[in-house]
């Protein structure tokens, strides 16, 4: 059953089980050709950028400006640029799905035999939830929760940079898969027993690309939850806390909670397939039942980690917009600790069909529908919200409007799938794959354009171009429908998922259709990044103050952007939405009587200990031995050194605040606005 | 009936829409039928909410933009606590009308529980025995014992219409799920565990069945077609697979089971008896010992089992897939 794949005569001290055979883009075949291009281009692309940092001499401000910063904003900001690159690589494995789907009838075989397509679903789903999805909603807390409380950091600023790293090299890993070896072929959950019968490195990639991100994340989520407990500005109750922060707080302990139960499935998988234990194979006492229970007790809370956050984003662009308070806060923020309560108790939903019986299958569909009842009370607050308002349709407010159509819709499928007679139909369908993309585009994606096109001028002092960030919006908001819509019908045909070739050929048009939708997809997503490339270009055009928006809480009430300590002064908090409070009572930001500001060095720690656990981690993938040992030491060493780093604050100047504080991009902010 | 015009309603565009059989909404076996009711039945109440809040969502948006000046602007109006009320107790309601249904229907609907029907008005005649099928997913075919026919048919299912079918199924190495939409929802098939799934066809046909649960490479090719059949043809049917020849036994079922993609349609006259018992029990190859063998050793070390194999699913109801092997029993080979 746990045969290695080469032979042990073939492996090497040195190299562990990589060969050159191991490279697929030495391979002589079609597959290989197109990785062989793609490699080339990748390298070129990279030697480029490489090239031009070294000519600019940009690697010592990288280093010590973005790298080794343990600045929240910094980071924050890095967990956007990772999310977006691995968007455009998740995205890409999508389009070779749909091309796929769309012409393998018939006799036509398509153009990827079933091994690779299968890998190219798992690093789809996998990519698309733990680096894209993970990385936005981690950065956007990031960036926004500290301003958000008044606070000049997380509680623990360089977890926060390790946090990253790790998130980073578990992205580098999977990466690394499409060059090195192969990837795992068992879904974005990493079933067995395909997981354990598969043999190569695919599915150890996979493990060990996920367990660097997930402790990543699992620090991220201790880091928050410190963070709001401990750090809010004085007179911020829970109760006043802005709803985005509330949202971050439940994700945190869904987080908390949830992330080391998949970190203990993925080892005990890795036990099974290093040593020969038995918790999930077929024979000897395994159970590949555990495993499924096991790993959607981590997955289903998992989504709510994503759309929790989201929630929080459309709460504060919805009141910005309609100038208006959110309706219902207590009601949002009881909803938003339902849900997360709640979403530890529908994980069986998703098999029904394992044959639990019908007392257990009803009782799992009865909490996964009550978690609909909080849900709706979310879309009425909103709705409310705007209700008496002077609604703005700028792109977040557009994006905010999308949602509200698409995530309904969605939900209510939702519904029909937790209705457990009716799974037994719809299971695994295509109408399956059209419902949570039809949540996961229609609440995650669009919040997460919601919330950039939102919060960017508050990072970088410039506002995203509109037209670009409208047709960016409808790109999507069209090709959604086009390539998710065919998906529902096929789903009510009975037509089932990750079928590389049909033999039905009354099926090819909706794959067609269904492919023209993920090109307009594309395009939305070039429009989002040619919006980016304009904007800058015309940011003097677009240069704003510190309120562009005429915004509710503090993040607005600083500069754009911040300074590195924030807020010179920590406001005092009386009321909710507390920078609109501070302007109706006509505040006047101070600009004199500084202090020195206590703020934490940066450190090199992070990056060392983030690179050699991925070597670690390359070793155990290869069975490299003496490199995993070698850096697991190394880990081991650097996190003591860490400890004897005396060097982790310093003081910035009042002078220096002083002169910022006179010189800053305020404007607005500074002014009290209008109320 | 008011479901029958529910489904009107609904497939009517959608069959517009699609020109294909939307097999979910008509199907045409009266397990997957009652699926299919339930869900045009809780889709419709759902409906109640959810298409006045889009309506809503547009209508208030609208009226509310920005350059409307006439619209009545309130800039500290956050809280109202009969409408809070409302926007608890509505979506409350609904679920509470959603869940009920359900309840009655997962109950009714269980795959365990053994037909007291065949069609609406048709209760199960008391003389009718039903159909037993054990079915087996290899790597990557199905295989259908028929031990009341003594005949085993690779990648082709048959069965007489508005006769009562009893699947008892298993795995061989991966995890599938037997998938006939037309005939009832799908059940999961597991190595070393056996499902249950009571099913019966209404309409004579030519049906597709597959694998809906991903198990690899061969995944995408595991078809079979599955023929509701007059009792006539049926016989038909048998005999041509009796007369068609060929034993499934021990060694016919190894080299069944090796690996292979897009397997064409095959029987065989007659089959080793216990062989479905042994798959299921895990003791195809000679070193392994069965798990029914196993078990006693382990009850015995204290481990209190019932239904140790599994294997004796005509009893009631089993409420889960058991797994009954233990570590410890089955290394003493």
């Amino acid at each position: 059953m746990l045969e290695p794949t080469t032979h042990p005569a073939a492996r090497s001290f040195l190299f562990g089980r990589l060969t050159l055979d191991s490279l697929p883009f030495l391979q002589p075949d079609l597959e290989g050709r197109i990785v062989l291009v793609t490699f080339i281009a990748v390298c070129l692309g990279g030697l480029a950028i490489l090239g031009l940092i070294t000519k600019k001499r940009l690697w010592g401000y990288l280093w010590n400006e973005w790298f080794t910063s343990v600045d929240h904003k910094k980071l924050g900001i890095m967990y956007m640029i990772l999310g977006t690159v691995m968007l455009l690589r998740g995205f890409a494995d999508a389009l070779m799905m749909r091309a796929q789907q769309a012409i393998a009838f018939g006799p036509n075989m398509g153009y990827l035999p079933p091994e690779h397509y299968d890998q190219i679903f798992t690093a789809h789903g996998s990519i698309m939830i733990f680096f894209v999805a993970m990385a936005y909603i981690v950065g956007l807390i990031n960036y926004v929760m500290p301003l958000q409380i008044g606070s000049r950091d997380v509680a623990f600023p360089f977890l926060n940079n390790l946090s990253f790293w790790f998130t980073f090299w578990g992205a580098i890993t999977f990466m690394v898969s499409l060059f090195v070896g192969s990837f795992s072929t068992a879904g974005w959950l990493g079933y067995p027993p395909v997981s354990e019968l598969q043999q190569g490195p695919g599915v150890d990639y996979y493990i060990w690309g996920l367990q660097l991100s997930g402790v990543g994340t699992l620090l991220s989520g201790v880091n928050f939850v410190v963070t709001i407990i401990k750090m809010r500005a004085p007179g911020m109750t829970m109760m006043k806390m802005p709803v985005f922060t509330w949202t971050s707080l439940c994700t945190s302990g869904l987080i908390i909670a949830t992330f080391p139960v998949l970190t203990a499935t993925l080892f005990l998988l890795s036990l099974d397939r290093y040593i020969g234990t038995h918790f999930f194979t077929s024979d000897f006492g395994g159970n590949v039942m555990m495993y499924i229970n096991l790993i959607w007790v981590w997955g289903h809370p998992e989504v709510y980690i994503l759309i929790l956050p989201i929630f929080g984003i459309y709460s504060e662009i919805v009141p910005t917009f309609s100038g208006k308070p959110l309706f219902g806060y207590s009601s949002m923020v009881y909803a938003t600790c339902a849900i997360m309560i709640l979403s530890y108790l529908v994980w069986l939903h998703h098999f029904f069909t394992m044959g639990s019986g019908a007392d257990v299958n009803s009782f799992f569909s009865l909490t996964t529908m009550i978690i609909s009842i909080p849900t709706g009370v979310k879309i009425f607050n909103w709705l409310f919200t705007m209700y008496r308002g002077r609604v703005q349709f700028t792109v977040p407010m557009l994006w905010t409007m999308g949602f509200l159509f698409t995530f309904t819709i969605g939900g209510m499928t939702g519904v029909m799938l937790s209705v457990a007679p009716a799974d037994f139909l719809l299971h695994n369908s295509l109408f399956l794959i059209a419902h949570f993309h039809n949540v996961i585009i229609g609440g995650v994606v669009f919040g997460v354009f919601a919330g950039v096109n939102y919060w960017f001028p508050k990072a970088f002092g410039f506002k995203l171009d509109e037209s670009w960030g409208r047709a960016s919006f409808w790109f999507w908001q069209i090709g959604f429908w086009l390539a998710f819509g065919p998906l529902y019908i096929m789903g009510l045909m009975g037509v089932t998922r990750r079928l590389s070739h049909f033999d039905n050929p009354a099926l090819q048009p909706y794959f067609i259709v269904a492919a023209v939708g993920a090109g307009l997809i594309a395009l939305g997503i070039a429009s989002f990044i040619i919006q980016i490339g304009v904007s800058i270009l015309r940011r003097k055009q677009y240069a704003v103050g510190g309120d562009p928006w005429n915004g509710r809480t503090l993040e607005w009430a600083t500069s754009s952007p911040p300074p590195a300590y924030n807020f010179a002064f920590v406001p005092n908090v009386h009321e909710r939405d507390a920078w609109m409070d501070m302007k109706r009572h006509g505040y006047r930001r101070p600009l004199e009587g500084f202090n020195d500001i206590h703020m934490p060095s940066n450190t090199a720690s992070g990056v060392i200990i983030g690179t050699l656990s991925f070597l670690c981690c390359f070793g155990l993938i290869w069975y490299i031995w003496w490199l995993a040992v070698a850096s697991f030491v190394g880990v081991i060493v650097a996190s003591i050194a860490h400890t004897f780093n005396y060097h982790r604050d310093y003081h910035i100047p009042k002078a220096e605040v002083d002169s910022f504080e006179h010189s800053g991009n305020w404007q607005d902010a500074a002014q009290g606005a209008n109320a | 009936m008011t479901v029958k015009r529910l489904r009107g309603l609904l497939l009517l565009p959608l069959a517009l829409l699609s020109g294909c059989h939307l097999a979910l909404l008509d199907p045409a076996g009266d397990v997957a039928r009652q699926q299919s009711d339930m869900m045009i039945v809780t889709t419709a109440i759902i409906s109640l909410i959810v298409v006045p809040v889009l309506v809503a969502v547009g209508v208030i948006a609208w009226r509310y933009r920005a350059s409307n000046k006439q619209a009545h602007y309130d800039a500290h109006w956050d809280h109202s606590p009969s409408l809070e009320l409302l926007v608890w107790a509505a979506p409350l309601l609904i679920i509470i009308a959603v869940g009920a249904i359900t309840w009655i229907g997962t109950h009714q609907l269980d795959p365990y529980r053994p037909l007291t029907r065949v069609a609406p008005g048709q209760p199960v005649a008391a003389d009718v025995k039903p159909l037993e099928v054990d079915v087996v997913s290899l790597r990557w075919k199905w295989l259908f014992f028929y031990p009341q026919y003594g005949i085993a048919t690779v990648n082709q299912l048959a069965a007489p219409v508005n006769r009562p079918i009893d699947f008892k199924l298993t795995g061989d190495a991966m995890m599938d799920a037997f998938s006939v939409p037309e005939l009832a929802g799908m059940i999961y098939t597991m190595p070393g565990m056996q499902t249950v799934l009571h099913a019966v066809i209404n309409k004579p046909g030519h049906y597709r069945g597959f694998s809906a649960n991903y198990s690899g490479a061969g995944f995408t090719d595991m078809r079979f077609t599955f023929d509701g059949l007059s009792q006539q043809d049926f016989d038909q049917w048998i005999a041509k697979a009796r007369a068609a020849g060929g034993t499934l036994d021990l060694q016919a079922y190894q080299k069944l089971r090796q690996p292979q993609r897009d397997v064409p349609a095959s029987s065989f006259a007659s089959f080793e008896p216990d062989l479905f018992t042994r798959i299921l029990d895990r003791c195809i190859d000679a070193s392994q010992t069965c798990m029914a063998e196993a078990m006693p050793a382990a009850a015995h070390g204290g481990e209190a089992m019932q239904d140790m194999s599994g294997t004796h699913g005509d009893h009631a109801a089993p409420t889960a897939a058991e797994k009954p092997a233990s570590t410890q029993a089955a290394e003493t080979h």
